[in-house]
Parts: structure tokens; C-alpha cells; sequence
């Protein structure tokens, strides 16, 4: 049997979370370009040339391109055929994001109980998904979560009645309501399906795609152009300005679901998404 | 690019008459920072009439909470949070003389309220640039409740401060007026 040992785990998700804030990913980055072309709004126009010019900045000098530097969503493809050795893998997990925000100058955001609001002081705990895949190897996926945009999703369980437009509908309202909150442009995620809380992790599953891939589903594909369309002629803009680029993309991703209902999630991300991710390979056991 | 208007605190009457929602600014002087528990507390110390970190009167306060600053830097990445979750306490701060704030996202209709009866612009700056607006940041200091860490009240130093004034004191807006500018829907 292939093993990973926990020290190389942490290691791999101290860098993650610091490579994750410091340096925008190029899609997005691809994604500023294209809509400073189809920009009208002068305000709107400035504001593209800042963000560029930030994440130009935080690349540089390998520093947050946002202070929200987020809670550290973690994706964990664990192959059934590897063993981690030398410990807990949850706590190897949460010891990298520890010590990555500690040397990563990354800011503290985790408070230990929502009530009582004291932080924990080292951004841990980390959320962490974990799947089991088929293999022998160990993918890792870092998604800082800044709570600016986090906090403007929404859910709704719909009813199967409302159909796909009703389902449309939610997704562009709930884009409308946050206006310049979320920090637009914005990637919206759409989970649609299954129950209530996989509707919403496949909401948030679906950020972690590129910017200008849409899903490989051709009907579901054009229902993205579409959202997309309509939520670009909601006026809000660069920052809520005003302007016609509002979304980047919108991610859409959908699950066998009850005779009974339609869960529709939407998980908003805001211009400085980020992940960052790496696959370590299981070595044998001495 | 759009023309600027440079501004020089304190932010008195007469400098906020001059500025429109729309309005793209570049703020130089001292501004303070202060977010959720710092306003908590500020709230907290006047109600129980004791004295606040620093007089209100014709300042500014920025909504933010910085990451720590590496070595040879002033501040770590200090862009704007959403301002909307100080609308509880900002009324009572613009009341005793606050006059301008710098944040991003929608506000209250009572925040815009008290801004048009005290006299009171709201800024946004722009979210997620804070690695840009680190760089107009010529100072930091902690001046009260250092125990809140990246939410402690800091006195900064800006020079350039880009920012686009939301809502002016008369209370017109720019997220209401930009969005039905771009609208067709």
C-alpha cells in the first residue's frame, strides 16, 4: 500500500493557502481584460485597471491581494488505496493552514463560537470536504472564503412548479440584492439539486472552476450564458458603480434531487476568488 | 479616466458641499480605522458616557481590518469590508460629528438619514484592492482596543487615498443612480 506522510501534507497546504492570497489565478485575471473591452461605464472602467494593477501588486511583492484573506475551504481527494501516516490527516490539514497563515502574513479571520465571537487566532479551523476516490494518490484543494461575498448567497428550496425559470429567477434576484457588496465582478455558483445542503456545496464546488469554461452539459451550459447574460444587464457593475460587467462567469452544477423539490443554492464569489491546488502521489511504505 | 477631486482632512462643512455621489476622490491627511467590534465599542463607551479613542468631529473613519504588515511595510493589505454591518452603530457616531466614512456595499436608509441631517458623505473604496491601497498608507498606529488585533482602532496617514463618494450629504446615490444608468432589465 502507497503512503503519504501528514509533514508532507502540511507542508503542501501552507504553501497553498500563501500562493492561494498572493497571486491572482490567470483566468480571472483573463476575465478582467475581456470585460475592461466591453466596459461603458468610465467608473467601471477605472475600477478593472485597479484590480489589475492590485493583483499586479500582490504578485509582485507575494502579499494578500485582499485583506479578507478567508476561511480556508479545503477540497480533499483522498484515493482509497493510500494510508497517510504519522498522524491525524484533519489535523495535518489544519496544521498547514495554521502555519501557512502565521508565515504567510495572512490575517486571522476564525472566530472559536459564532456567539461569543472571540478568534481563535490562527484562521483554524479549516472547512474540509473530503471525498474518497478511487487511487492511490491525495489531491488538495485551497479556496480562501473571504465573508463579503460568502455573506450574500442564499438559498431556496423551491418547489418543482417553479421550474427552471423560477430557478433562474432566484439566481438573478439573489445577485441583485447584493449589489456592490459582494465586491463584483463576481463568479456566481449555482447548485441546483439533491438536498439542501448539497445544493449548497455544489454551489460552492462549482467556484473552484475556471473563469470561461463552461459545464460540459450543453443544456446546462446555455442556461450559464443565459444567467450570465441577465445578471450583466442588472446595471450594478464594477463594485456597484454601475456598468455591464456585474459576473465573470456563472458556474452552474446540478444533482438527482427529491420528487418533491428543487433546492437552488447560490454561492457568490467575489473578483479575487481564489484556489490553488496540488496532487501529492503516494509513495510505497518502507 | 474621470476627473479628481483631491481632499484634504478633516472633512469639514464646507469641503463635504463640494463633493457629489460620483465624485472620484483622492483623500490625503489622517483618517481613523474601525470595524464591527471596534464600533461596538465606541457605541458601547458613549452610551456609558465615557471618552472615544478619538473626537468625531470633521473626521473620517475607514471600515477595515488589515492583515499584519511583513517586514518594512506599514500596514499589511488594508482594502475596504462591507460597511453595511456598521449601519447599527454609524448613526450614532455621524451624530456627534462624524463626517465621512470609507467603505464598500449598500448602507441603511437610517445611516443615510443621519448623514443628510448632520452633514456626513459615505465613500467606497474599491473591495479586494487592498494590496493597491496599501501602498497610499504613509502611516499606521494603534491608538485604542489593540486587544481586537486586525479590528483595533488605528490612526492612518494616507496620501492619495483613491475613493468614489457613494452617497453625498444630500443623500444622493451612486449605487442607486450608477445601477439605473447601466440597467435593461
Amino acid at each position: 500500500m502507497k503512503e503519504i506522510h501528514v509533514d508532507e501534507i502540511i507542508s503542501a497546504i501552507r504553501t497553498l493557502c500563501m500562493e492561494a492570497n498572493y497571486n491572482l489565478s490567470s483566468d480571472i485575471m483573463t476575465g478582467f481584460q475581456s470585460a475592461l473591452k466591453r466596459e461603458s461605464s468610465p467608473l467601471g472602467q477605472e475600477v478593472l485597471e485597479r484590480l489589475i494593477e492590485n493583483a499586479d501588486i500582490a504578485h509582485k511583492e507575494q502579499v494578500p491581494m485582499c485583506q479578507d484573506t478567508g476561511m480556508a475551504v479545503l477540497f480533499v481527494e483522498i484515493g482509497q488505496d493510500l494510508h497517510i501516516a504519522g498522524g491525524s490527516l484533519t489535523d495535518a490539514l489544519n496544521e498547514g493552514v495554521r502555519q501557512g497563515y502565521e508565515q504567510g502574513f495572512l490575517r486571522k479571520s476564525v472566530v472559536k463560537d459564532p456567539f461569543d465571537r472571540v478568534n481563535t487566532g490562527d484562521n483554524t479551523p479549516a472547512i474540509i470536504h473530503y471525498d474518497i476516490v478511487p487511487g492511490d494518490a491525495l489531491r488538495l484543494i485551497v479556496a480562501p472564503k473571504g465573508f463579503g461575498s460568502e455573506n450574500m448567497g442564499g438559498l431556496k428550496m423551491c418547489k418543482p412548479s417553479e421550474g427552471l425559470q423560477g430557478a433562474m429567477d432566484f439566481v438573478v434576484d439573489t445577485v441583485d440584492r447584493a449589489g456592490g457588496n459582494p465586491c463584483p465582478p463576481i463568479i456566481v455558483g449555482v447548485g441546483v439539486g439533491g438536498t439542501m445542503e448539497k445544493a449548497t456545496f455544489l454551489a460552492k464546488k462549482s467556484l473552484l472552476r475556471e473563469v470561461g469554461i463552461h459545464n460540459q452539459d450543453e443544456r446546462l451550459a446555455k442556461i450559464e450564458k443565459e444567467l450570465l447574460e441577465r445578471i450583466n444587464r442588472l446595471g450594478i457593475g464594477p463594485q456597484g458603480f454601475g456598468g455591464v460587467t456585474t459576473a465573470l462567469a456563472v458556474n452552474l452544477e446540478v444533482y438527482p434531487t427529491h420528487i418533491a423539490g428543487m433546492p437552488v443554492a447560490v454561492n457568490i464569489g467575489c473578483h479575487a476568488t481564489r484556489h490553488k491546488e496540488i496532487t501529492l502521489q503516494g509513495r510505497e511504505s518502507q | 479616466m474621470s476627473d479628481v477631486k483631491r481632499i484634504e482632512t478633516p472633512l469639514t462643512q464646507e469641503k463635504l458641499k463640494t463633493l457629489k455621489a460620483g465624485d472620484n476622490v483622492l483623500l490625503s491627511g489622517v483618517i481613523y480605522t474601525g470595524r464591527d467590534a471596534a464600533h461596538k465599542k465606541m457605541v458601547e463607551a458613549l452610551e456609558q458616557g465615557l471618552e472615544l479613542p478619538f473626537a468625531m468631529k470633521d473626521q473620517v473613519i475607514y471600515f477595515v481590518g488589515p492583515t499584519p504588515a511583513k517586514e518594512g511595510q506599514v500596514i499589511g493589505s488594508a482594502g475596504p469590508t462591507t460597511s453595511g454591518r456598521m449601519d447599527a452603530y454609524s448613526p450614532k457616531l455621524i451624530a456627534q460629528g462624524l463626517t465621512g466614512m470609507i467603505g464598500k456595499g449598500l448602507r441603511s436608509p437610517e445611516v443615510i438619514e443621519a448623514m443628510k441631517e448632520h452633514g456626513a458623505v459615505y465613500f467606497g473604496a474599491i473591495g479586494g484592492a487592498g494590496a493597491l491601497i496599501a501602498k497610499r498608507i504613509v502611516s499606521a498606529e494603534v491608538i485604542a482596543y489593540p486587544e481586537l488585533g486586525p479590528e483595533a482602532v488605528r490612526r492612518l496617514v494616507v496620501k492619495d487615498f483613491p475613493a468614489i463618494v457613494i452617497i453625498d450629504q444630500e443623500g444622493t446615490n451612486l449605487y442607486e443612480s450608477g445601477k439605473a444608468q447601466y440597467r435593461t432589465v
